[in-house]
């Protein structure tokens, strides 16, 4: 029975990963490759799961819907949703240096949260939408968990090959030489506005895809669930932890803070009420602790950008070709 | 085939370029100098479109570009390079000379899934040719090397190479040789003017180096005080009392010479 209960516990903290992978992801193409402070990823997460929420629901009284179309739409549409949103904020955020960005994604994660608690008869206001239909949500309980990971799994890997095709292309050798040095990127006739518009986009809707699958998890989404402490910062800490620049760094900084964030969590639950308060600072500043120690021993983060991958075995190639040519 | 026409720029209540003309022929190596604070990197600047000018015209081929952006003139083949060098630091030496060519398929983020058989041949061919622009700068050994890493007159060679990774028509350079110890000044000397004679490239460069401006430049414009004091060659421009005059007191003129 215990091994059952460590179980479920198991596969629902990896879905969790699976989920913040995405956010984390998504993040990585805007600041790891190009550059971008987006501190509003909360805003995205949140269009992306009230988005695919509204499409599939079934018809309710309080809220917009009841379309009751398939899931897959409804992921694609919070995709669609979330890169919707991020043009007009990045038409006007993007012209910013970062850190007025940082400040002006704040602000629009902020307005997109208040939005959705007070345009009740949109988002079902305070009570938020229930009933989302969940893929595979029939199974028994552990069967229908294991499945959904394998889902958020098979996702995070698609994206994640997505990812990495996409940067190791001539288009993530612009981006990240605009991201180095906007000056010379702008000599070398890069339109930077244009392309970073592309970036944010792109990064926004993997954000709302990483939401979508949030919100059918939980079968419901609700305002409280915009929690930018989690949403945003912890995902923050997670990219610059596991190492920006690097999807498999995302990857394992996501591991890393969330396995530790949820059993700090196991452990203060288990201290008597008079500490359990005390020892909810305590989870915080665990992690604090944890940024600053990587921070000052590996600046880069744990897996740091890969360097000058783009020609190694051939400039040996080449080498050799002309030594022989001597 | 670029010709300035008083062209103004005002920075508050200070003129930095003020009312200055000049043209550069196709096929020459003109070299800009005067002392600091003559407005040669603002020029420089306006023309390459990184600044907006207060005032005035810049033709390039014919064509009126005062307005146009530093991205738009790179494509019609105006490059410049920056004092301070300005490399992508975390991109290695051969990508940052692969990022330059323009209209590369795979910068489009659809075409990189449409159509990617074409998008890895135009890289191979990208590849080939930042293979070769690092050979002629004798800089292969340190092609796969974070070019944030590589030595202040690596950088400089770099950012040379960069203009040759598109068809430029005019480049700019912009103090090729600060910082730049003697062997591979003269290394960078012999580059551009190979550029200049085989490949047909125009060059305007600032420069404080007497050396490098006698060996490379005809003719030469003197600079002070946002306007053009005088145009020559070599010659005529050192032996000009006003160039003396502006380069404040007499010393340091001659000593420059």
């Amino acid at each position: 029975m215990e091994l059952i209960g460590l179980l479920n516990y198991a596969v629902f903290m990896a879905i969790f990963i699976g989920i913040y992978s995405l956010l984390a992801l998504g993040l990585n193409i805007q600041w790891g490759f190009s550059g971008l402070f987006n501190a509003g990823i909360a805003g995205f997460f949140a269009v992306g799961a009230y988005s695919s929420a509204l499409l599939t629901a079934p018809e309710s009284a309080v809220h917009l819907g009841g379309y009751q179309l398939p899931v897959v739409v409804g992921w694609i549409g919070a995709m669609i949703a979330a890169g919707a949103i991020a043009w007009p904020i990045g038409k006007v955020c993007l012209r910013f240096r970062s850190d007025y960005l940082a400040i002006a994604t704040i602000g629009v994660a902020e307005i997109i949260r208040l939005v959705v608690k007070s345009e009740g008869w949109m988002t079902g206001g305070a009570r938020g939408v229930n009933k989302i239909p969940r893929p595979f949500g029939d199974l028994s309980y552990l069967y229908s968990q294991l499945a959904y990971l394998a889902l958020v799994f098979a996702i995070v890997l698609v994206v994640y090959w997505a990812i990495e095709r996409q940067i190791s292309a001539p288009w993530g050798r612009m981006m990240r030489g605009i991201r180095d040095n906007e000056d010379a990127a702008t000599a070398m006739g890069k339109d930077i506005k244009a392309r970073r518009l592309e970036a944010f986009i792109f990064g926004a809707a993997v954000m709302g895809l990483g939401g979508a699958l949030f919100a059918h998890f939980n079968r419901s989404i609700t305002p409280e669930a915009i929690d930018p402490m989690i949403a945003t910062f912890l995902i923050w800490i997670m990219l610059i932890l596991g190492g920006s620049g690097n999807n498999r760094g995302a990857l394992l900084g996501v591991a890393v803070v969330w396995i530790i964030w949820s059993a700090s969590e196991f452990v203060t639950d288990q201290l008597p009420t008079e500490y359990a308060i005390k020892a909810k600072y305590m989870r915080v500043f665990i992690i604090g602790l944890l940024l600053q120690l990587v921070l000052r021993f590996r600046p880069e983060g744990i897996l740091p950008e890969p360097q000058g991958t783009a020609g190694s075995p051939e400039v040996k190639t080449f080498q050799k070709q002309e030594s022989a040519a001597k | 085939m670029l010709e300035i026409e008083q062209l103004s720029k005002q920075f508050g209540g200070f003129r930095a370029v003020n009312n200055c003309s000049f043209s550069v022929q196709k096929g020459t190596i003109t070299g800009l100098v005067g002392p600091n604070g003559a407005g040669k990197t603002t020029t420089f600047n306006l023309i390459a479109g990184a600044l907006q000018p207060t005032a005035g015209k810049i033709k390039f081929l014919g064509e009126d570009v005062t307005s146009l952006s530093s991205d738009q003139l790179f494509h019609k083949g105006l490059v410049r390079t920056f004092q301070i060098p300005h490399e992508f630091h975390r991109l290695s030496a051969l990508e940052n000379l692969m990022l330059v060519p323009p209209s590369q398929k795979g910068e489009n983020l659809f075409q990189n899934w449409l159509s990617f058989g074409s998008v890895k041949k135009q890289e191979e061919e990208v590849r080939q040719k930042a293979l070769e622009t690092l050979e002629f700068l004798e800089l292969s050994h340190v092609a796969n090397e974070r070019a944030g890493n590589l030595s202040g007159g690596q950088k400089k060679l770099l950012e040379l190479g960069r203009t040759m990774m598109t068809d430029a028509k005019l480049v700019l350079l912009d103090e090729p040789a600060a910082g730049v110890n003697r062997t591979l000044l003269r290394r960078l000397e012999d580059k551009i003017q190979i550029l200049n004679q085989e490949r047909g490239y125009t060059f305007v460069l600032i420069e404080h180096d007497m050396e490098m401006i006698e060996k490379l430049c005809d003719p030469v414009i003197c600079m002070a005080e946002g306007s053009v004091l005088i145009e020559g060659d070599f010659q005529t421009v050192r032996s000009d009392a006003r160039v003396l005059e502006a380069y404040l007191g007499e010393t340091v003129g001659e000593a420059a010479l």
